[in-house]
């Protein structure tokens, strides 16, 4: 699943492959031990993986991100519990190392309660995307240091995940002026949140309208058509599209379902089960997430997302580091002040698209 | 095959202790993380991102991998022949001469396919090196390839719109140094070269040539070139020994270093087995018999155990060292005058600011400097001009008086013939008149005779 497959540029002409010659080996090397060298490698250094949930409060993000992780990441807020939805939108963010099989990973998840909870929700998303740059910000100055970190810690957004409401008609304004400046900067997976008050047509009828919505507005979602390398990944990937956003339903509870143990929300008409295909796609999203595509994920947030970051800020000569306006991450006493970076606007975007657009556009 | 199997068990050891260890480990990691503000959570239940580096390693494959090996040596010392040997494959096989006037460096890169994996392999050999009579400038060609890959890599690095992905590393990730089996010690050209690579790239010395050398005499040769290497300061590739799973074998093969090498892509009847060897009326030198020599020891640790941790000193070590002292000498730092970090943004603008400003200032200089060579040239061509008027009034005045002098003469010449003729006139009348009186016709003929002759 490797991003970024297109027609090298004429300025990295000059580092592409020499002539290469095809061997023919006589007899066994070795050389393949390179990959179990590869694997050691990995698991001693671990692995890092950050996650961003958005999505109105009530929800179930948090409840979701627990069910991912099987463990309790979040505070699931229980409604009725005297906990105050925020004024303004804050982001906070959670760290934890969980362990599987030997295989270390820090996950950081960074919750997003307060949007779109005002009643004027105009540019709530603009301190999501200044968390977003900020991250991108953070990396590349350690980048560009002259005595660089042997392992630069890695704290951007590699995935959104976007919690649609179970409306049962189509995107509302709000859902598609955030993707569609979100879907530009970080990789965002839509789904549909508490699909247990939908029937299966009524999902897919959703499902379906969200599609045409997404397709109408040009916007691109995880995984995007253009990264597909081969047609192995085109096959897999379409599978993945078609179904894209996953109806899912989360739940931290476990109960007893025909002698088993499992997963699910309990109601007065049956159990839910999380895990059931039959029942909810919640499966589908964590294998997305976790089991198959989380490499490519960091791939692409590394290599394209963070590249446009990268050629945007350098063509900008006189925009000073850390200028005002960065959100921080403790909660502002005042409204959220709008950031003096570029990302705020709307309209024509700043950052070029890869694939579709090599040239440099200025501020 | 049996390394195979021998690998393969390998890695699962090494899972196997990682599981047995985890309670201190975990221990340990709680400590770790409780600097880092981060919470160790247990799961209950199964989450599956143990795939993770399975999903690592299918990217690696697709993308496939890249090793280049630098081959110091002299020519005729063996460095195709053990290349061949290593991987197993006949790659090109003229013998270089031995005339060269300079080292050159020549590279050549091939693609190799084991099972799934893709290995786009770079041989960069010295030809000519130790061949010329002073060999003061061998070394520095080899210096500044090296530097000049990394130059290259930087510079990728530092573009505005860079591919680093899918660039192609030619950065040398381990040099290979032949010493030749004299049994001694290191030749003068051996020290200097080494030391003079073994800040930028990460050296693996061998002995080849090694079925020349007897076994005892192989052990004290061993020992001399170490002590030798040690006192000189210079740095070679020590086999890394932090992983438990290779530390072992890592840590007895650094006490093996230098390894003493035979190459032959021959094969030679042992026994009933076709091996590779190396044939002499004394006897048979088998490569891949670790009691005749070391070849098997090299291969391993060079291909089967550590290839990627060569790659990662080369990335993270020497091309980062490489990086800094050329950001350095550029003249960027990362602490401003107060003390403030800078950005390394920043001072690339100031410097670039700089730079304009002085490029202006050239720019105006030139700008009279052509101004006043215009100026000079105009002068001078006027000065000519000016000659040349003159000339040419003199010369039409000359002209001039010439004219008026002919005019003169041809005048004069003119009144001469007029007075001329009037003189000629008046004498033939006076020449006529004495002939009238006495006979007419004598007289007629007589100037008819006289009038003949006027």
């Amino acid at each position: 699943m490797d991003p970024l497959r297109q027609s090298p540029s004429p300025s990295s002409s000059r580092a592409s492959s020499p002539r290469t010659l095809p061997c023919e080996m006589l007899g066994y090397v070795g050389i393949e031990a390179v990959l179990d060298q590869l694997k050691i490698k990995a698991m001693k250094m671990g692995f890092e993986f950050n996650i961003m949930v958005v999505g109105q409060s009530g929800l179930g993000k948090s409840t979701m991100v627990n069910t991912l992780f099987k463990s309790k990441m979040c505070k699931s807020t229980m409604p009725g519990l005297g906990v105050p939805t925020p004024q303004t939108l804050q982001l906070q963010s959670v760290t934890h190392v969980i362990e599987e099989s030997g295989v270390k990973l820090k996950l950081t998840v960074t919750d997003t309660p307060g949007f779109g909870d005002q009643i004027n929700n105009d540019k709530c998303w603009d301190p999501i995307l200044g968390y977003i740059s900020e991250q991108y910000e953070k990396y590349l100055q350690e980048e560009i240091l002259i005595t660089r970190q042997r392992h630069i810690p890695d704290t951007r957004v590699h995935c959104c995940v976007y919690f649609v409401p179970p409306t049962g008609h189509c995107l509302r304004p709000l859902d598609i002026e955030f993707l569609q400046r979100l879907c530009r900067t970080v990789n965002v997976v839509p789904v549909i949140a508490r699909a247990d008050s939908l029937t299966i047509e009524e999902r897919e009828a959703f499902r379906h309208r969200i599609q045409e919505n997404l397709k109408t507005h040009g916007i691109e979602v995880y995984p995007q058509k253009c990264f597909d390398e081969d047609i192995n990944d085109k096959i897999l990937n379409s599978k993945i599209r078609e179904r894209i956003p996953f109806a899912v339903v989360g739940a931290d509870r476990e109960h007893i379902v025909n002698g088993r143990c499992v997963l699910g929300r309990k109601t007065k008409w049956g159990i839910i089960e999380v895990e059931n295909m039959a029942h909810c796609e919640f499966p589908l999203l964590r294998d997305l997430l976790i089991r198959s595509h989380l490499q490519d994920l960091k791939d692409i947030t590394h290599n394209v997302h963070y590249e446009n970051y990268r050629i945007f800020r350098l063509n900008e000569s006189h925009v000073l580091p850390r200028g005002p306006g960065w959100v921080n991450l403790a909660p502002a006493p005042a409204s959220v002040p709008a950031p003096a970076g570029p990302q705020a606007s709307p309209g024509p975007p700043k950052v070029c698209w890869w694939a579709k657009d090599n040239s440099d556009e200025e501020c | 095959m049996s390394s195979e199997v021998a690998r393969h068990l390998l890695f699962q050891s090494h899972m196997a202790t990682k599981t047995a260890h985890m309670s201190p480990q975990v221990f340990d990691n709680d400590e770790k993380q409780k600097k880092e503000n981060t919470r160790s959570l247990a799961m209950s239940g199964h989450v599956g991102f143990e795939s993770l580096p399975d999903q690592l390693v299918n990217r690696s494959i697709q993308q496939g991998f890249c090793f280049n090996i630098l081959c110091v040596g002299e020519t005729g010392i063996g460095k195709s022949t053990l290349i061949d040997t290593l991987f197993n494959t006949n790659f090109e096989d003229h013998e270089s001469s031995h005339f060269y006037p300079h080292v050159r460096l020549k590279a050549q890169t091939y693609e190799l396919q084991e099972s799934n994996v893709r290995l786009k392999l770079t041989i960069v050999n010295t030809v000519g090196f130790g061949d010329q009579i002073n060999k003061e400038e061998s070394y520095q060609p080899i210096v500044d390839y090296i530097d000049a890959q990394f130059e290259a890599y930087l510079q990728e690095e530092l573009k505005i719109k860079r591919s680093l992905f899918n660039y192609h590393d030619s950065r040398i990730h381990v040099c290979l140094y032949f010493i030749s089996p004299t049994g001694h010690s290191l030749k003068t050209l051996d020290l200097l070269t080494m030391k003079s690579l073994d800040s930028k790239v990460n050296i693996i010395p061998v002995i080849a040539k090694a079925d020349a050398i007897s076994k005892t005499e192989l052990q004290k040769f061993k020992i001399k070139i170490m002590s030798e290497l040690v006192s000189n300061g210079v740095q070679i590739y020590q086999f890394p020994t932090d992983d438990e799973t290779i530390a072992k074998i890592n840590a007895s093969m650094n006490g093996h270093l230098p390894f003493a090498v035979v190459g032959s892509m021959d094969e030679v009847k042992v026994g009933n087995k076709m091996v590779k060897a190396r044939q002499y009326p004394w006897g048979i030198v088998q490569v891949e018999n670790e009691n005749h020599c070391d070849f098997v020891k090299l291969r391993e640790m060079l291909i089967c155990t550590n290839m990627e941790d060569l790659r990662d000193e080369t990335h993270t070590r020497h091309y980062e060292l490489y990086r800094r002292r050329k950001l350095e000498e550029m003249g960027l730092t990362d602490m401003g005058p107060e003390n403030k970090p800078l950005s390394l943004q920043e001072t690339y603008e100031a410097k670039r600011h700089e730079f304009y400003g002085e490029r202006q200032r050239k720019e105006e200089e030139m700008k009279q400097l052509f101004v006043q060579r215009v100026k000079e040239k105009e002068a001078v061509l006027k000065e000519a001009e000016r000659e040349l008027q003159a000339k040419f009034e003199h010369l039409k005045r000359v002209h001039q008086e010439e004219k008026l002098r002919l005019e003169e003469k041809r005048r004069l010449l003119e009144e001469e013939i007029i007075a001329f003729s009037k003189k000629k006139a008046t004498s033939e009348i006076y020449q006529n008149q004495p002939f009238m009186t006495p006979g007419g016709n004598v007289r007629k003929d007589k100037d008819r005779k006289n009038s003949s002759f006027m």
